[in-house]
């Protein structure tokens, strides 16, 4: 192939359910890719699959592939390569498989793509020097050892590359980088290897995949200058086309609503970047200051120049471990002095609890609507009718974090004037799951491709 | 020199990694970025974010899309899992800096075609 259209149709777990069908019926696609996995999706997958070794992983594409095997049929060469196998790809695969069967879809190859689940060998690597310190300050994971319940290296796209080599129409990984699912594509269809000569090709092709993976945020999602016209109740999902060369185009499907041009794709070039000159993945250290961008015509940009700066010989690894719980709930107070009512309130409430016998490790109050979402920083210029207020603790013990649940009604009826706003019952308790990154050999990891 | 925000200089976005945050300020025109590589620090950025209780803050610069990129470490007060505030991921955090108070003067940005 010379060239390879690759699209996004789902930046996070979560996204639009009927994006993935719309790109793939209208973006003339080779690929479509379907990211699922935050970085705390893990931890939650990795409790469903303890609970059942079926589940365990992003069920929203069960549901989108059944939806997409019209799409299928009518394309019997457009691909799909995703991250939904999370904790448990195989039975992703395994329920895919059924999908595709009942579809008359009987011919279509999956691959599964692991070896990116650290857990069961946690005790092996730290025996064997691996000690996945955290990544910031060096802290030993020994003392969380007991509380881990997902660890998960990020891999790259030599497997997805391998699996598709093996003829896998459907490629279902667990934990890889999400550039890597763009990279595996075009490294199989542009016969690149991940040496001197094709580094710099690898990393073009990381700056397609970081700029489609998080869906619409390239195609006018989030773009400061969005206003009614461009039109994001219809905004179509990005597509890279590449070339064997490395350069590509970023674009969407004709007639959708969205915007791609030069400030859209240069936020999305810096989102979630530390060092634009050092992007790491598991493929190459990708340089983005060497990125040029220009309008080719309207809702297409081209992309040219991003260049290799090295690569590294360690996987990052997400681990996560349990942390307490917390809980927030809502109410609206209106009337004169909203605000100060509301942060009165929230004072109120937790004082009620101290009084009760609950104090917790961390509470917050917020007043929304008068400056508090980036608090101390953006005050409201006004006296603002009504605000939300938002109350929310953490706390090992599960029973006070219960407790606190239920201390929002109260305040309906012996709090101030203008209370309101209490019709969704008491908000849940949820268990945290705080977030531990680490570094691993590579050499200490090996992916495995399975065709199911 | 008229006060404006910094809003006329530059767009931006912000997201989170991991209890980190990164704000990203694009600036419209090349006088725009000469602008913001001169005043907006690493330490103006800083100062402005002191409520967030970031450790430090770093700027990297991207000259090739007119970017300024700049890390506000451990200012998420937890991140994505355990914050408990309503912006866990600093989505709005380029917003708030977009919102500075600045001494500019310059023709204004052009807008897209």
């Amino acid at each position: 192939m010379n060239r390879v259209r690759i699209g996004n149709g789902c930046g996070f777990w979560g996204d639009n359910l009927d994006a993935p069908l719309r790109l793939a019926s209208d973006g003339q696609l080779d690929y479509l890719t379907l990211e699922y996995l935050a970085e705390l999706t893990m931890s939650i997958l990795a409790v469903q699959k303890a609970k059942d070794a079926s589940a365990g992983f992003a069920t929203d594409f069960i549901d989108v592939l059944t939806r997409l095997t019209p799409t299928l049929k009518a394309q019997p060469r457009l691909k799909i390569v995703t991250n939904a196998g999370g904790m448990n790809p195989k039975a992703c695969a395994i329920q895919a498989k059924r999908v595709l069967a009942a579809a008359g879809l009987l011919e279509k190859k999956v691959a599964v793509v692991g070896g990116d689940d650290l857990l069961p060998r946690l005790d092996e690597l730290f025996a064997s020097g691996h000690q996945l310190n955290h990544l910031d300050n060096g802290s030993s994971l020994s003392a969380i050892r007991d509380k881990v319940v997902s660890a998960n290296a990020y891999l790259g796209a030599k497997p997805i590359a391998d699996a598709l080599e093996r003829g896998a129409d459907i490629v279902i990984t667990g934990r890889v980088a999400d550039a890597s699912l763009t990279v595996g594509p075009a490294v199989h269809e542009f016969g690149w290897n991940f040496d001197a000569a094709h580094l710099d090709r690898i990393a073009a092709s990381t700056v397609a995949g970081h700029l489609i993976e998080c869906g619409a945020q390239a195609t006018g999602g989030l773009w400061i200058n969005a206003d009614e016209s461009t039109h994001l109740e219809n905004v179509g999902y990005p597509i890279a086309e590449m070339l064997a060369d490395g350069t590509f185009t970023i674009s969407k499907p004709d007639g959708t609503g969205g915007a791609v041009n030069i400030e859209t794709v240069a936020e999305q070039l810096l989102y979630e970047v530390a060092d634009p000159a050092r992007y790491f993945t598991p493929d190459v250290t990708a340089d983005f200051t060497t990125v040029k961008l220009s309008q080719l015509k309207p809702d297409v940009v081209s992309v040219t120049g991003g260049t290799a700066n090295g690569i590294t010989d360690t996987y990052k690894v997400s681990v996560a471990y349990r942390d307490g719980f917390m809980s927030a709930g809502t109410l609206v107070i209106a009337g004169p002095n909203a605000a100060t009512k509301a942060h009165r309130s929230g004072a109120i409430l937790l004082e009620k609890l101290k009084q009760a016998g609950f104090t917790y490790a961390e509470s917050r109050v917020e007043a929304l609507g008068a400056g508090d979402c980036v608090p101390g920083i953006v005050t409201a210029t006004f006296n603002p009718p009504e605000v939300v207020l938002r109350v929310a603790v953490r706390d090992p013990r599960k029973a006070a974090v219960e407790r606190f649940t239920k201390e929002f009604a109260p305040l309906v009826t012996s709090g101030f004037p203008g209370t309101t706003g209490y019709t969704v019952g008491r908000p849940p308790v949820r268990e945290v799951f705080a977030y531990w990154p680490a570094l691993i050999a590579k050499s200490a990891v090996v992916p495995i491709v399975e065709v199911v | 020199m008229p006060n404006v925000p910094l809003s006329e200089i530059a767009h931006g976005r912000s997201g989170d990694k991991g209890n980190h945050a990164n704000v990203a300020v694009v600036a419209y025109t090349d006088e725009g970025f000469a602008w913001l590589r001169k005043h907006l620090t690493a330490e103006v950025v800083a100062a402005y974010f002191a409520p967030l209780g970031a450790t430090r803050v770093e700027r990297f610069e991207a000259a090739n899309v007119r970017g300024l990129n700049f890390m506000l470490y451990d200012a998420l007060a937890g991140g994505a899992s355990r914050s408990l505030r309503t912006d866990t991921q600093g989505k709005t955090l380029a917003l708030a800096l977009l919102r500075m108070v600045v001494e500019w003067e310059a023709t204004p940005p052009q807008p897209l075609p």
